[in-house]
């Protein structure tokens, strides 16, 4: 068992990674790291950075670029007895391994009878902003929510990164790690010395108020506590709840705080159709939530289009700062 | 010549093992043809030697995956017969407890991973096995077993690469039964011999008649072997024939009856017993006496699955493995 530590230390969202991982490398022989480019590399994000040295090669383990090999193999040595941390190196090339995630991993506990499970962890760098265009800069969380099986966790902050990659490392399921790419090195905060997990499944409300609530996902936290100030400069107080996993959600957290106003904005980075704000929606209008709400439920998302290269376009393709706080005003003027 | 059919102990557990799987396969036909069974049946029949003579060449302790048309090496590698006839008949006392049928049959505490639904799906998962393994420091063997149909999937070529540069302790087998449903394996690959494969990631390839299941054993002990001692994997392509259609819904258009008759000539059981009684290692009687066993252990084994209770209907908790630290959920991602 890791020790629970005291303190706090202020570091990245790559930083938090980091320590997550070494932390469970540490303390359990079980766990190792496999990805393109992760050793000597640091990996494309430099999450891994030094740890090839700290490790050896055994243990962080740089392959081949086939994805399906790799999820397979975590697979595979999930099922005997490993716990296997497994990174792809942008989100968009698990298009390439859905098999093993899908159809093998998400399923073996269920479709085998319950005698076995697969504990691996799939670590994801998604989302745009960087200028890498459409095939480097997807948020695909739904397509793992949707299949069962899966869990899916998204920190927005250096703290959550860390206790939720140890919950997931812990976890004897198949846990679908997603990290945004701005956040590696934009995100810094304060962390937690030691090896507490957060569990999966609980949602944090890092800001309260009366008027309306933004659930937010990912980046979309930050932007939104952003939002939140400059409307709080106009008097609208926003409450902003971060599920920080998306499967198990706490439900209950969510429909709790948007009675409490009366007004939801859900906030995602991913294309609005079928997208996971689309499931809180139906959620809050399929509970008596509904009866609470003063004006019909606002989604602010990405555009139902590929990320563009231009950067006024990649920007625009995805809600800014401004535009939530446009749209808190007009869910604040609907009723 | 030392052979399997000259050791009577040997021959009786080859026999055992290949008669248990024909008459298995002979029962679940039959079942279906009754109506007793639901959805659909990939039988082996006529491909007994390969699962057979591969999986005698391995330790209790070692593993194996499977296919869709996996009866065969689940039985080979020791699984019960009665909780395989269970699953078939999708009750609570199969292995998979009603919840995955014939093509998800899996018994871990036997070193069987599974059968599985995707072609080459469990050939990424055996390289897995096999990177534990050698994680693990223990010197056990990951086998994969695949039809010829899995070699021209992506998962096939990035398995077997990665096994080759690692030097992982897997063995790939491939039988190669001709025909991937109604594809000839002739019409997807210019190569002759799916083994030739083993060239393109420097790793030994190997072809043997796979009605043969001395020379399945043999070039399967040999790969074994190489692995064991973290020489890496080795491609054995088994040459065989599935006497049956590919599934239920198979109405033969893409075969002779000549064809199906000349393979049906080729028996790899009656070739065995007449090695067996060549070398006189068994008698008439002990042959008879593996026969009948084999049947009284699969009639027993359709009794047992027959007076199954049905599932769970609980689906809900069977999602997710219990989480110690998923605090509000209890284990379900709902």
């Amino acid at each position: 068992m890791t020790a629970t530590g005291t303190g706090v230390e202020t570091m990245t969202f790559a930083e938090a990674i980091r320590a997550a991982l070494s932390l469970e490398m540490e303390a359990d022989e079980r766990v190792f790291v496999l990805g393109e480019d992760i050793g000597v590399y640091g990996g494309a994000f430099g999450v891994t950075t030094g740890m090839l040295e700290r490790f050896g090669a055994e243990r962080i383990r740089d392959t081949p670029i086939a994805e399906e090999a790799i999820v397979g193999a975590a697979v595979g040595a999930a099922l005997c007895g490993m716990r296997p941390v497994a990174e792809m190196q942008f989100s968009d090339f698990t298009a390439h391994a859905m098999d093993q995630l899908v159809n093998q991993a998400a399923k073996v506990h269920f479709m085998l009878g319950g005698a076995t499970s697969v504990p691996l962890v799939l670590r994801l760098p998604f989302g745009s902003g960087t200028g890498a265009a459409a095939q480097h800069s997807q948020s695909q969380e739904a397509w793992y929510a949707h299949t069962p099986g899966l869990k899916v966790a998204m920190p927005s902050n250096p703290a959550d990164a860390k206790g939720l990659l140890l919950a997931a490392i812990r976890d004897p399921n198949p846990v679908v790690f997603m990290e945004h790419k701005l956040l590696y090195r934009s995100a810094s905060g304060p962390v937690p010395a030691g090896g507490d997990p957060i569990p999966l499944g609980v949602a944090a409300v890092p800001r309260e108020g009366g008027d309306l609530t933004i659930v937010a996902t990912g980046i979309m936290v930050s932007r939104a506590l952003a939002a939140a100030e400059e409307l709080a400069a106009g008097g609208v107080e926003a409450t902003v709840v971060d599920p920080r996993t998306l499967k198990p959600l706490d439900e209950a957290t969510i429909l709790e705080r948007v009675k409490a106003t009366g007004r939801a904005l859900l906030v995602q980075e991913a294309p609005r159709t079928a997208g996971f704000t689309a499931e809180i929606s139906a959620r809050i209008a399929e509970s008596d939530t509904l009866y609470h709400l003063l004006a019909p439920v606002r989604r602010l998302s990405g555009l139902d289009a590929p990320i563009p290269y231009n950067p006024d376009l990649e920007k625009a393709s995805v809600p800014q700062v401004p535009d939530i706080v446009r749209a808190a005003r007009a869910l604040l003027e609907d009723g | 010549m030392t052979t399997l059919a000259t050791s009577a102990d040997d021959a009786r557990r080859v026999l055992s093992t290949m008669w248990t799987i024909r008459r298995f396969e002979e029962a679940v036909d039959e079942l279906f043809a009754r109506g007793l069974l639901y959805g659909t049946m990939h039988l082996s029949i006529g491909q007994e030697a390969s699962a057979t003579g591969a999986c005698l060449a391995l330790r209790d302790d070692d593993v194996i995956t499977s296919t869709h048309r996996g009866h065969g090496h689940c039985i080979a590698k020791g699984a019960d017969l009665g909780r395989m006839m269970a699953e078939l008949l999708a009750r609570d006392n199969g292995y998979c407890r009603g919840r995955g049928g014939s093509m998800h049959i899996a018994d871990v505490t036997k070193g069987n991973l599974g059968a599985n639904g995707i072609v080459a799906g469990g050939i990424p998962i055996a390289a897995g096995a096999a990177l534990a393994h050698k994680l693990q420091g223990t010197d056990k063997v990951a086998l994969s077993f695949f039809g010829d149909g899995a070699t021209s999937e992506g998962a096939f070529h990035e398995s077997v690469n990665l096994a080759a540069i690692w030097d992982l302790p897997v063995v790939f087998v491939c039988e190669n039964n001709h025909y991937g449903m109604s594809m000839s394996v002739a019409e997807v690959s210019r190569l002759e011999k799916v083994a030739d494969r083993a060239a393109g990631y420097g790793i030994p390839g190997v072809t043997v008649d796979g009605n043969d299941v001395d020379a399945v054993h043999k070039a399967a002990t040999e790969a074994v072997a190489h692995a064991r001692s973290g020489q890496g994997p080795t491609l054995i392509e088994a040459v065989t024939y599935r006497w049956k259609g590919h599934s239920k819904s198979d109405q033969n258009l893409y075969r002779t009856r000549e064809e199906i008759e000349s393979w049906r000539a080729r028996d790899p059981i009656e070739r065995f017993e007449q090695a067996v009684r060549k070398a006189k290692s068994l008698s008439e009687d002990e042959l008879k006496q593996v026969r009948d066993q084999a049947r009284d252990a699969v009639r027993e084994a359709v009794r047992e699955g027959q007076a199954g209770p049905p599932p769970s209907p609980d689906l809900l908790a069977a999602v997710y493995a219990p989480s110690e630290v998923d605090a509000r959920s209890g284990g379900e991602a709902r």
